[in-house]
């Protein structure tokens, strides 16, 4: 057993639990066994490969990666430590582009290393390799960057809808495939820079042309181009480790991308072909009729009296940190003896999941915390639903309207229940620009203001 | 793009220098009338809307609103002349032909006129330069629900009915099994499912009685079913109703549903009768045969009474004692005998017509005549009739058996694309592969077989991930596709320094995905917890 052989051993170690960790986060009883799984996995991974390395390297080379990995380690640490978990997503996004952008270094790094090949053949495939674990990087980095912009609110999360749009994309990889050709039988580092600079601006449109509302794909959608992009540095610098965690990442994001394009009755291609975004659907100009309001206190008094509580909360909650109030009033409704259950829609929040993070972190237990299957069905027998922030997820145009743009996107259906109060900061549109109807139903009444101050209001009244 | 339906949030702003209009809330007149047009919290809400008010002394005492709270509330108490002063005056019951004359010129009044019955009434309206606004003649769509009078008073009469039946019946409403013996639970058929009648069906099924209903309307059994009675159906084919009220049925429907009358009659032991069609005199559903067939001490309330009834033998006002025994109750003022609650969902109304009325809530009356709603409830505009009003249509009615197919299905993006097209791209997909590794030099066979296997073991290991746990899982992921770390690592033990520099940079932001990644997830999973 010589170094090399140790390191291979290690590698199918540390692949196998980093199988077995992704095995364990699919149920909640598991899912911390398996995230002890792929920090173990991990470890040995690091551990072997820095051994290999410093068999090998020269003295600088080892300080500068000490260096690197403690820099790295703390920065990453203390953003984990201090992030809110109504960040979650747009730190998610970043994490990503990290993993782009180191994939688009270890490319440029493969092409610096000027390896020579047994033959012609193998030099050619590699530096294929070299063009294809650039482009994915790059795109994978800007459009990570750009989902990031759109989650945290810094640019307007609407979809960039440039004239021929399909055709900037389709264009763009026509290109790509160009370039490789013309890499592979000269390689030129212009054309690296030039293959660089498409794939940046593809990352970017892709995900630019698609809107705020749709994030939650496309956070898996990145989540999955992160794993093929470290598939295709494995690749490039024959490691298997690499290949195996990338394709596993990779199909698993991909497939947690389809299951939530089902929950949104969107078609998976679309996604991954970018800007699927929907077209804001100009002219509204639908009579809807008027809303009606009511107090804090009179949603206490509904409250006081209802048997069953239904909780839909969406993005809102988390912008206005309404969690924890939401988590108390649930307490305190359930000392009451009030059935109080959470109906979360599969694209709740910006991230597939958010909500039900943001409850745990506020305590909620999660054995009442229902996916809109669980819960749909038992809308019309429930006395209150609280819409929480959430708007286009419990749309009944989508149900019921079939020229509107979010039509046949399955939907809490929330309006058989006896009584809905919207909690909601104005009558604006969600976040898809259409219009609610919901909002100007018989049974419905508007709660407006702060969702925190108003539940709190309610806790007050309570 | 929806600047429509923004809310204003201007409250009063200063250029608005016309006075706020004075509203009057006045004392009712009529016999036997016991509700008031506002109760104290209508009164803060009219007063919100920029109005001021004022209240005559002693308008609430019926209903037990005493001139102190609508004091409190805002109100300024006055006496009659001074309410009948007022710019607008609100109403329960029309104005007699003496109020009418105490009106000012230009005021408006807004009350209860049933103008389809009292032309007289409403050409006395009109001799005065006068704007009449009826509540009753609110239109049936769901944006006008909130000023609905007829519905928010008849849910009151229904709930009454129900309870003036009880009072007279001679039994319990739930079936019991006591030591004394065996109480059966009381049958009771409610005949008309509209909101009164669902009102009862539900009063009547939560004290415990077995409920039947029937309703020329097929499609409201469900309702029926929803507050806990049963839905009697009539086996023939019944025109659609477009404007939301029961229609006139046709023969066939008649002699059939005459017969289950006549059935349910000898069985049940309370009927509460609630058919009514706008416009006409109230079809009779139970005829005098019918009530003899009842047993002794059964009870009828005929809620049409006032529209000449249901039941045969039945007096508006008044209680009658079958010969039989059967105690048939023609009540008219069911929904004044709850006078607390009646007034303050009709004053509930009152101040949602007031809202659509203030759209810049600043005291001043605005009439739309472009609006629906508005056009409909003014039947009298500056001494001039405007009843009857265009027909509306009901905008919620059910479309029909055969919903109207959808001008443009939403695209199906091709998903249930042909087996062919399918198969084949499978079939290229995987001679592609085949091709590749056929041909290509090691070691990328091998690399293909360890990719080809992960994409598949990958899919598979996340097949049943729980919807909770999807963002830890994709963070965890994130953290472990940190792993391009090791690539960034091995070439490290390049002796170039361009190189070694670009990995250093690779690995260190390799490294924040890695640890950040993994340390956020296990925070998130930490604060799951089961109850």
């Amino acid at each position: 057993m010589n170094v090399e052989s140790a390191a291979g051993a290690a590698y199918i170690v540390a692949a196998l639990l980093f199988i077995m960790s992704l095995a364990g986060l699919s149920k909640h009883e598991t899912a911390k066994a398996g995230i002890g799984y792929g920090i173990v996995g991990m470890a040995i991974a690091l551990v072997a490969t820095v051994v290999l390395v410093v068999d090998e390297a020269e003295t600088l080379a080892i300080v500068l990666l000490f260096v690197a990995v403690a820099i790295g380690a703390v920065i990453g640490l203390w953003r984990a430590r201090i992030v809110e978990m109504t960040g979650m997503p747009e730190l998610i996004a970043l994490l990503h582009s990290f993993v782009g952008l180191a994939a688009v270094l270890v490319g440029w790094n493969g092409y610096l290393e000027h390896k020579s090949f047994p033959s012609q053949a193998l030099e050619d495939i590699h530096n294929a390799e070299i063009f294809i674990g650039v482009f994915i990087g790059a795109v994978t980095f800007t459009g990570s960057i750009v989902a990031n912009l759109k989650l945290s609110a810094k640019i307007n999360s609407a979809p960039l809808v440039l004239p021929g749009k399909n055709f900037l994309n389709l264009g763009a990889l026509v290109l790509f495939v160009g370039l490789t050709v013309w890499f592979v039988i000269d390689p030129q580092l212009w054309l690296l820079i030039a293959v660089t600079v498409v794939a940046l601006a593809l990352g970017w449109h892709l995900v630019a042309s698609i809107g705020g509302g749709d994030m939650p794909v496309v956070v898996s959608m990145l989540n999955s181009y992160s794993g093929w992009a470290a598939a295709a540095a494995g690749f490039l610098l024959n490691n298997d480790l690499l290949i195996v965690t990338g394709a596993l990442v990779g199909s698993s994001g991909a497939y947690l991308s389809y299951i939530m394009c089902k929950a949104m009755n969107r078609s998976f291609i679309s996604v991954i072909a970018g800007g699927f975004g929907i077209e804001a659907s100009g002219g509204d100009d639908t009579d809807y009729g008027d809303h009606r309001e009511i107090t804090a206190d009179d949603t206490a008094e509904l409250l006081r009296n209802a048997s069953t509580v239904v909780i839909t909360p969406g993005y809102g909650m988390a912008v206005a940190q309404a969690q924890y109030p939401v988590a108390d009033l649930t307490r305190k409704l359930r000392e009451r003896g009030v059935d109080v259950r959470f109906g979360i829609h599969p694209v709740a929040g910006r991230l597939p999941g958010h909500m039900n993070v943001l409850l745990a972190e506020a305590k909620v237990p999660y054995d009442i915390v229902l996916e809109m299957d669980e819960v749909n069905d038992d809308l019309a027998d429930t006395t209150v639903v609280l819409v929480i922030g959430a708007n286009d997820t419990v749309n009944p145009a989508a149900a019921e309207d079939p020229t509107s743009p979010i039509a046949g996107m399955p939907v809490l259906r929330v309006w058989e229940a006896e009584n809905v109060v919207v909690f909601k900061r104005s009558m604006a549109a969600g976040y898809a620009g259409v219009q609610n109807p919901l909002f100007f139903r018989d049974n419905t009444q508007m709660l407006f203001g702060d969702a925190k101050e108003r539940v709190e209001d309610i806790l007050r009244s309570l | 793009m929806n600047d429509a339906a923004v809310p204003e949030t201007s409250g009063v702003d200063v250029l608005d220098a016309a006075v706020p209009a004075l509203i009057g809330v006045v004392t009712e007149t009529s016999p036997g009338e016991t509700r008031v047009a506002a109760t104290p919290a209508t009164v803060a809400q009219i007063i919100k809307l920029g109005y001021r008010v004022t209240v005559e002394s002693g308008a609430g005492a019926l209903s037990s609103f005493t001139d102190e709270a609508y004091a409190e509330a805002g109100a300024q108490v006055a006496d009659h002349a001074a309410a009948w002063a007022a710019d607008v005056v609100l109403k329960v019951n029309a104005p007699s032909q003496t109020e009418i004359g105490e009106l000012e010129d230009g005021a408006t009044v807004v009350s209860l006129v049933a103008p389809a019955h009292n032309p007289e009434l409403l050409d006395a309206l009109a001799a005065r330069p006068i704007t009449v606004l009826a509540m009753d003649a609110v239109p049936r769509i769901s944006r006008a629900q909130s000023m609905d009078v007829l519905s928010s008073m008849a849910n009151i009469a229904g709930y009454r009915a129900v309870v003036e039946a009880a009072n007279e019946f001679g039994r319990f409403f739930t079936g019991q099994v006591t030591a004394a013996g065996k109480v059966p639970p009381a049958k009771v058929l409610v005949a008309g499912a509209g909101v009164a009648g669902l009102a009862a069906i539900g009063a009547a099924s939560s004290l415990g009685a077995i409920v039947r209903a029937t309703d020329p309307r097929p499609e409201v059994a469900d309702q029926v079913k929803s507050i806990g009675g049963e839905y009697l159906k009539v086996d023939v084919e019944v025109e659609q109703s477009t404007d939301g009220y029961a229609k006139a049925t046709s023969e066939d429907y008649d002699r059939r549903a005459a017969e289950i009358y006549s059935e349910q009659a000898a069985d049940v032991d309370i009927v509460v009768t609630t058919a009514l069609i706008p416009g006409r005199k109230a079809p009779v559903l139970l005829t005098a045969a019918d009530v003899a067939s009842m047993k002794p001490g059964s009870v009828i309330v005929d809620m049409a009474a006032a529209m000449g009834g249901n039941v045969e033998g039945s007096v508006p006002g008044e209680r009658v004692v079958t010969d039989n025994g059967v105690v048939i109750l023609g009540y008219t003022d069911l929904a004044g005998r709850l006078p607390t609650q009646a007034s303050q969902l009709y004053g509930q109304n009152l101040v949602n017509l007031l809202k659509l009325l203030t759209p810049e809530k600043d005291g001043q009356l605005v009439l739309d005549f472009e609006d629906v709603v508005q056009r409909a409830v003014t039947v009298v505009r500056d001494g001039e009739k405007t009843w009857p009003p265009p027909e509306v249509k009901v905008s919620a009615a059910p479309a029909g058996p055969a919903t109207p197919a959808a001008p443009e299905e939403p695209k199906e993006p091709a998903k249930p694309a042909s087996p062919a097209l399918k198969y084949g791209a499978i079939g290229v997909g995987i001679l592609a592969l085949f091709l590749v590794n056929a041909f290509a030099p090691q070691p990328l066979p091998q690399h293909f077989t360890v990719l080809v296997l992960s994409v598949v073991v990958g899919f598979y290991v996340i097949g049943k991930v729980n919807h909770a746990l999807h963002t830890p899982l994709m963070s965890v992921t994130n953290a472990i596709s940190g792993i391009i770390v090791v690539g960034a690592l091995v070439q490290m033990s390049s002796d170039d320094l361009a190189i070694q520099l670009v990995a250093f940079v690779a690995i260190l932001i390799a490294s924040i995905n890695v640890f950040g990644g993994f340390a956020v997830t296990r925070r998130m999973l930490g604060m799951f917890s089961k109850g």
